[in-house]
Order: C-alpha cells, then structure tokens, then sequence
C-alpha cells in the first residue's frame, strides 16, 4: 500500500484540475457573458506564454520579487533585532510597547499617502511599504515568543554557569523560534499581497502595474495571469517559512 | 567539597533561617508543600535575591551570582532543554564555561557511562521516558563537577518503582563524588531512606535538624510529630531477647513484643493506623494484646483518632470513619488493642549500657 501513500499529496491537486477544466467549459459554453469577460483557462495559459516569451512578465515579475525580498528581509530582521531586545529587556519592552501598540494597527497601505510625500514615487517607497508590512508582526512575534519562554528555562541555564548572551543565544532564541516563524510565514504571503497594491496605486513598474496597465486596456486574460502569478508566490512564500519551521524545529516540538 | 552555612535566611515565607550542612553530606529538606523548601534552595542557587548570607567553606556568596556559584541544580520538573538532544543537554554547562571540545566529548560520555543512558545521547527530551528524563536531569547538573548539588523533588513525576531505584543510584553516587548534597522531598519515607541529616522545615523555619532515626523518635515539637505522622512513641524500661530476631520490652509496665536484631532498644515507635481497636475482646491468643479506656476521641480528615488509656501509657489509634461507626467505642468505654508486631519501629540504644531485664 506503499504506493497508495506516495499518491497521496497528488489527490490534492484535484480540486483544482476539476476548477480549470470547469472553467474552460464554462467559458467555451459561453455561460458567462462572452469570452471577452471570461476568457478561457487556455487563453489565459496562451497569454502567460507569450507574456513569458517576450519579457513582459518576467521584467515586472522580477521588479516585485526585487521589491519583496530586499523590504521583507530589511522589515524582518528589523523585526526579529526590535522583538529581541523588547522581549529580553523588560525597560525596553515598557518604553517602546506603547509606541508599536499604536502603530501596529495602521495597515501597511495606509502609510502610502504618507510616504508618497516623504519619499516621492521612486523604488524605495514599495521598499518602505513591504518594511513596515514585514516589521511589525514580525516584532510582535518575536516580542511575544521571547516573553512566553518558560523562565525555568533561563533559571536552569543560569545555574549551569550560562551568561545572559548565552542564555538568549542558546535557550530563549531557539525556544522563540516557533513564534518567529509565524510572524515570518505569516508576513511572507502578507508582502506579495501589499505590494501589488501599492504598485496598482503608486508604481509604474511591477506586476501590481502590469494588472494596472491590462485593466486600463480591459486584458482581462492578463489580470488572470498577474493574479495567478500572485497566487503562486504567496503561496510559494508561505510554504518556503513553513518548511523551513519544519525543518528546524520539528525535531524537539 | 563545602561545608554550607546559611545565616539568618530571609525570603518569601523562609524567616531568619539558619542551617549548617557539612562537607559532603545529603542533607534532606523535608516539608509540607510551601513549606519554604524550594525558596531555601533558590536561595542558595543564587537564582533569588534575599535577607542574610550563604556561605560555603566561610566565604559568603551573597554578590556571587547564580552562574558563578558552582551548584548543581536538579529542578522538580528538571527542565530539560527541549531543543537540544541529551549529549547537548548534558553539554550545555561546559560549552557555557568554554571547555575545551575534546574534553566536553569525554565529560559527556563518562557520564553518559556512568548514568546507563549511552544509547540515549543522540535523543530529544520529549522522546524521553519520565526516569530517563531524570538520569538526563542528573547528568546535567553534575557535568561541570559542581561544589553543591541541590535536587528539588527530583522523584515527583516516577512512579513508585523507578523512583525507588534511582534513589537508591542517587545517594550511591553521592557517596562516591562526595558532593554536598541538599535534596528536597516531602516525603517522609524517601528522606529517611536518603538523609545523613534531616532538616524538618514548617511554615519558612527549621523545627528540627537531625538524623533520620532522631527525628522520628525524638520529634523536636508538635509539628515536626505532626508532620511525620504523629507516631505513638514509647520509652523502654528494659528488654529481653525471646529468641532470635525478636525481644520483649517493657514500656511503662507494658510487655511488648518486638521484631528486632541489634542493640539495646532506647524507644519503639508506632503509627496509630497500626494499632488495631475493637469494642468486644478478640478471639484467641495473641502477641501484644492489651485492654484501656477510650479518653478522648477525635475526627481528623476521613478517620477517627482515640487516646487510650493502656497502664501508665496512652495509647493513639487510628481507624476510618465507616469502622468506627459499626463500633460502641466512646469515652470512658473498654476497648481491646492489639500492636501490629512487624509495624513497630525501633530505635537502639547509642550509648553502650543495655538494659536487659
């Protein structure tokens, strides 16, 4: 029955073969009103083609994974430095808790209007957007990871001759691990999300754009393709931090 | 190893406690919960702040802090690090003092050796059985070859049998490193099968420092009885061997036979669950057999406690309630007691003279 198993996660993948192929039949049955507002699920893969052959995807594809990766890295390790001395050192945890408490609500995309004057609309605005997206979940799940690890943990290292580096080093960090991972699975599909919204809104490049541009010249087939492209590396983000908490800490939770 | 002394403790519920334990020594802290027992400990980790001193070998540790005291501390839910595999766990304490790899290689396999969990190095501590887990515990407190190894009711979370096992593993390897030892139980029981010297605490102070057989015979105050069971205990007048392996001693006039090889008997001790009562005389011969008068008689939790009037002594017994009820035993009434032979504890004659009879 062994084979059974290994065919498993390919019962998944099910669901959505029976969308696409109801898709297509809806579409070709025209049951919607024509194919221009409801192209067909190969229309769409015919368009993909050709938007990959002749660069089109691949350009404003790479300016918003350009974009992601440098604010979601910048915005998580910020995070991960911030939570760690908020959630360690008990006078910083009280002189900046009031202020991320405060600012920790306003959604990344309210700060545009904002930054658009500060920053102007240049590369560093989306930056900016995916930073704070990143930064404050991040912080606050490192903040709390830190502040949940039993202290019977730290008191048990102390005794064993541990300084307090050491201690957060060794003992807390590893033991926040969990927390962090889901601030940082949680923001990585977070950040695909925003910033095609703040490239729909304010950046001419980037596939937030491109959706932008297919809109104005009513592609409705290249939405579909910009969507599913979003709906890949969200998910793909996702599932990289899932991994990855998987891999590191699934052997002692 | 030190000779411990605290001075004038005071922390929480524990007020101006003083104790000395000797170089070497298992000292039992014994207690009821919240007692102070683990806050005398946390004391002299270093792991709370305090009122008083904690010396070792006369130099006081009170600005020493808790990674530099060199102690040993095996905690009641032994707190393993769960992401780290056992040999890390073990290792945890030399990596911190920046031994050298080779030799952190060897302390933890000796160790591993000498605590029978070799084959268990590589494994994480929620793949641990609940004594394994402890012999880990163990491991990782004696890994830096502490000066003071205090274990907080190590034994909690084992069943009877692993428990008893260990114990007796623990104080064998006490007695071989030599390390002053201070083990906290609520257990009577596990501290006279642990202790050279029991220290009795009750509401945050000392009631009574002594070795085991003393305490228990020689309870210092109402509390310390109270907190071992409250035995009845008998002076003996004199003694007289019947044949091997069992005497007769007299307590206030009171022939009583005892299982006993050894010594001259000084006193016999004896729980009031292990005196059995009857309203109506037993039927046929028997051992230690004696009739009284009821005197008093007390409802205590889910039994009954009766003085009785046997002689010159008075006797405590003890009995549930449902019993108690189906008998006509009250005050002033005759009731018939017979001693359970092998239940009868015994505690010899230290100085030489023997009162034989």
């Amino acid at each position: 029955m062994k084979w059974l198993k290994k065919l498993r996660p390919g019962w998944g993948l099910l669901p959505i073969v029976i969308m696409l192929v109801l898709w297509e039949v809806i579409a070709r049955l025209e049951l919607f009103p024509g194919q221009f507002f409801f192209p067909p699920f190969s229309t769409v893969v015919q368009e993909f083609y050709y938007l990959t052959v002749n660069g089109v995807l691949g350009d404003n594809f790479f300016s918003s994974l350009g974009r992601v990766l440098i604010g979601f890295i910048a915005g998580s390790i910020a995070g991960i430095l911030v939570g760690t001395i908020m959630g360690w050192k008990d006078i910083a945890h009280k002189a900046l808790n009031p202020i991320i408490n405060m600012l920790y609500p306003i959604p990344a995309l309210g700060w545009l209007p904002l930054l658009m004057l500060w920053i102007g609309i240049n590369e560093l605005l989306p930056i900016t957007i995916i930073f704070i997206c990143s930064f404050f979940p991040v912080l606050y799940n490192t903040v709390t990871g830190i502040r949940n690890v039993d202290k019977d943990y730290i008191q048990a290292a102390r005794t064993l001759g541990a300084s307090d580096a050491r201690i957060l080093a060794t003992v807390v960090m590893p033991l926040a691990l969990p927390n962090i991972f889901t601030g940082l699975r949680l923001e990585a599909g977070m950040a695909w999300r925003v910033i095609i919204a703040a490239e729909m809104v304010a950046i001419p490049t980037g596939i937030g754009a491109l959706m932008m541009k297919a809109t104005n010249t009513m592609r409705i087939d290249i939405i579909i393709v910009c969507l599913i492209v979003l709906a890949v590396m969200c998910l793909s983000f996702e599932r990289f931090f899932a991994y990855l908490e998987e891999k590191v800490t699934a052997k002692w939770r | 190893m030190p000779h411990i002394e605290l001075k004038n403790i005071c922390k929480h519920i524990c007020r101006d406690v003083s104790l000395e334990i000797n170089d070497s020594e298992l000292l039992v802290l014994l207690g009821h919960s919240g007692a102070g027992k683990t806050t005398l400990l946390n004391v002299i980790a270093g792991l709370a702040d305090y009122e008083g001193s904690v010396i070792f070998d006369g130099v006081p540790l009170d600005k020493v802090a808790a990674s530099k005291r060199k102690i040993g501390y095996l905690f009641q839910e032994l707190v393993l690090f769960p992401h780290l595999d056992v040999a890390s766990n073990i290792a945890y304490s030399l990596k911190a003092q920046k031994v050298h790899k080779e030799k952190i290689r060897h302390r933890v396999d000796s160790l591993l050796k000498m605590l029978k969990i070799t084959h268990l190095s590589s494994r994480y501590p929620k793949k641990l059985s609940g004594g394994e887990k402890q012999r880990v515990a163990l491991g990782r407190a004696l890994a830096c070859a502490p000066k003071v190894l205090l274990l907080d009711e190590p034994m909690s979370s084992l069943d009877g049998q692993t428990a008893k096992h260990l114990r007796a593993e623990l104080k064998q390897l006490q007695g071989e490193l030599g390390i002053t030892t201070i083990y906290v139980t609520h257990d009577l029981a596990e501290a006279e099968e642990m202790a050279d010297r029991i220290a009795v605490i009750h509401n945050g102070s000392i009631e009574q420092l002594a070795p085991p057989d003393e305490v228990f015979f020689y309870p210092k105050s109402e509390a310390v009885s109270d907190f071992i069971g409250a035995p009845n205990i008998l002076d003996c007048d004199c003694y007289r061997e019947l044949e091997q392996g069992v005497i007769e001693v007299s307590c206030g006039g009171l022939p009583i036979i005892v299982a006993h090889e050894g010594n001259a008997v000084q006193r016999i001790a004896l729980f009031p669950r292990d005196i059995y009562i009857s309203d109506t005389c037993p039927p046929g011969a028997g051992v230690n057999r004696f009739k009284g008068t009821v005197t008093d008689v007390r409802y205590v939790d889910d039994s009954v406690r009766l003085d009785v009037q046997v002689g010159e002594k008075k006797l405590v017994t003890e009995l549930p309630h449902h019993i108690f009820d189906e008998m006509e035993l009250a005050v002033g009434k005759e009731a018939y007691l017979i001693l359970k032979l092998r239940r009868i504890r015994t505690y010899e004659c230290k100085c030489n003279h023997n009162k034989r009879g």
